[in-house]
């Protein structure tokens, strides 16, 4: 078998509408899970009791599951009990649900660090809670956690073909369609290497920016 | 007579088995300069850290500025102060503590401004003219848009001096402030403190190991030891002829362990 590059330029736009796909979702993925993954971050630090606790088993249950179950169970099981959704929906759903529990523990993890002697001199100097939170504790906390969550924002991403597995038109699953039907395997899964390798190359360069910006705490 | 600013009443204060606190009841009056002093683990920090809602207390009363501090009044009975209240009660105290607690992704300014235009809606400008008129008055003017992570300790406390003075309490506590300090920087942050105490009528309680300092500082002096008053009096008392056998034993190992008194 021999490389064709006749072949790779017929199938390119087709590639690139996959890959248009595979990117919205990363994107419209990783809102849902930093959005999602505050909420159990919070509910996880509630006072209330059963909710913490049961955020808590949802988080460690989600995160003791495959993805590819999860997507299954949300694509083809939720319409036996009436919820049918779109393919896609049903895609960034359970990939932004997957790394919401990841996040979480990031923002957790940056929450904590936060000593408590600034959460007291907020105190004393008699901010209220929505003040120390917004001026004191997420100034100091989110930085640390930016490389952390890039780093899972690009994990993400590489797991985006698993979609093909719920009808998601996405890079992975345009490559496979080309290939069955013109059964040539070759340029179609090397050109899907390529575009995650230079998107993935050009994010790692990027966090690494974002470390020497923000990776260093700051001495007190 | 005036009226106390601060008044313990049967104070209790117990974190889970441990009983810190088992029914202290002490008054300070207005402009009084409090030195409390004691071993470690007789519960000098946790009055002021109960002063200042840090802690909530376990049992008992405590009135500042002639409102309870911990309890407020609704349809005639007597409930549980909310958030309100203890936001309402906290402007009138102001705090300092032995780790400075600055705000480290803020400059030396803008950790001194924060609070008075948040928690007061003072013009930033204003604000910043308060604020370098106190970095001035702890001699540190130059240093308003230094980052903390750039001061010596020393100059970190002054800061934390001139943060806590910005929102112009009534009542000003400092916990062990010069403890985690190198000792030559010791006298910069103390020299401060005795300005404030003798161009001021705030009322101050200090927690101090620095027997020489609180002795200079203060106007009474109270002993602890496990949670109560063993001995209080004028510092010249207390220090020189003090008639309880365990304040002298306390100042006998102070004395041995290299301090001044």
């Amino acid at each position: 078998m021999s490389w064709d590059w006749a072949f790779v330029w017929q199938i390119m736009p087709t590639l690139l509408q996959g890959l248009k796909i595979t990117l919205l979702v990363t994107v419209l993925g990783a809102i849902v899970a930093a959005v999602l993954g505050l909420v159990f971050a919070v509910a996880r630090r509630s006072s209330i009791k059963p909710l913490a606790r049961g955020t808590s088993f949802l988080v460690q249950f989600i995160r003791g599951t495959p993805l590819l179950v999860q997507l299954y169970v949300i694509f083809y099981v939720l319409p036996d009990i009436g919820i049918r959704l779109p393919a896609l929906v049903a895609g960034v759903i359970g990939i932004g649900l997957h790394y919401a529990t990841y996040a979480a523990e990031v923002y957790r993890g940056g929450i904590e660090a936060v000593p408590r002697g600034q959460w007291e001199a907020a105190r004393a100097t008699n901010l209220t809670l929505r003040q120390t939170w917004v001026h004191v504790v997420l100034p100091q906390a989110v930085p640390p956690m930016i490389p952390a969550l890039a780093n899972y924002l690009i994990a993400m991403f590489k797991e985006t073909p698993l979609l093909s597995a719920i009808t998601v038109l996405e890079l992975m699953n345009q490559a496979k369609s080309v290939a069955n039907s013109s059964y040539r395997y070759i340029e179609p899964m090397t050109m899907v290497g390529v575009f995650f390798l230079v998107i993935s190359l050009i994010s790692v360069a990027l966090i690494s920016l974002l470390e020497a910006r923000y990776g260093r705490k700051a001495s007190r | 007579m005036a009226e106390p600013i601060i008044r313990f009443d049967n104070i209790r204060k117990s974190f889970g088995t441990l009983t810190v606190l088992d029914g202290l009841s002490f008054d300070v009056m207005p402009g009084e300069k409090l030195a409390l002093i004691g071993p470690s683990g007789s519960g000098k920090t946790t009055i002021l850290r109960i002063l200042m809602t840090l802690e909530n207390i376990s049992g008992g009363h405590i009135e500042v500025c002639g409102e309870q501090l911990y309890h407020m009044q609704k349809a005639g009975r007597e409930v549980p102060a909310d958030e309100a209240h203890l936001h309402k009660m906290r402007r009138h105290i102001g705090m300092v503590f032995q780790h400075f607690n600055l705000f480290p992704h803020k400059c030396v300014l803008d950790n001194i401004t924060l609070a008075p235009i948040l928690t007061k809606g003072e013009p930033r400008a204003e604000a910043e003219k308060r604020g370098m008129a106190l970095l001035d008055m702890v001699g540190l003017a130059d240093k308003a848009r230094a980052m903390p992570s750039q001061l010596s300790g020393g100059q970190k406390q002054r800061v934390a001096i001139a943060r806590a003075l910005a929102l112009q309490p009534r009542i000003m506590l400092f916990d062990e402030v010069t403890s985690a300090l190198d000792p030559e920087l010791v006298e910069e942050v103390l020299a401060v403190m005795k300005r404030l105490a003798d161009e001021t009528d705030m009322t101050m309680l200090l927690v101090t190991h620095e027997m020489g300092f609180a002795h200079e500082f203060a106007d009474r002096v109270l002993f602890f030891d496990r949670g109560h008053i063993i001995e209080q009096g004028p510092p010249d008392r207390i220090f020189t002829s003090p008639t309880h056998e365990r304040t002298q034993t306390f100042l006998r190992k102070i004395i041995a362990a290299g301090h001044r008194v």
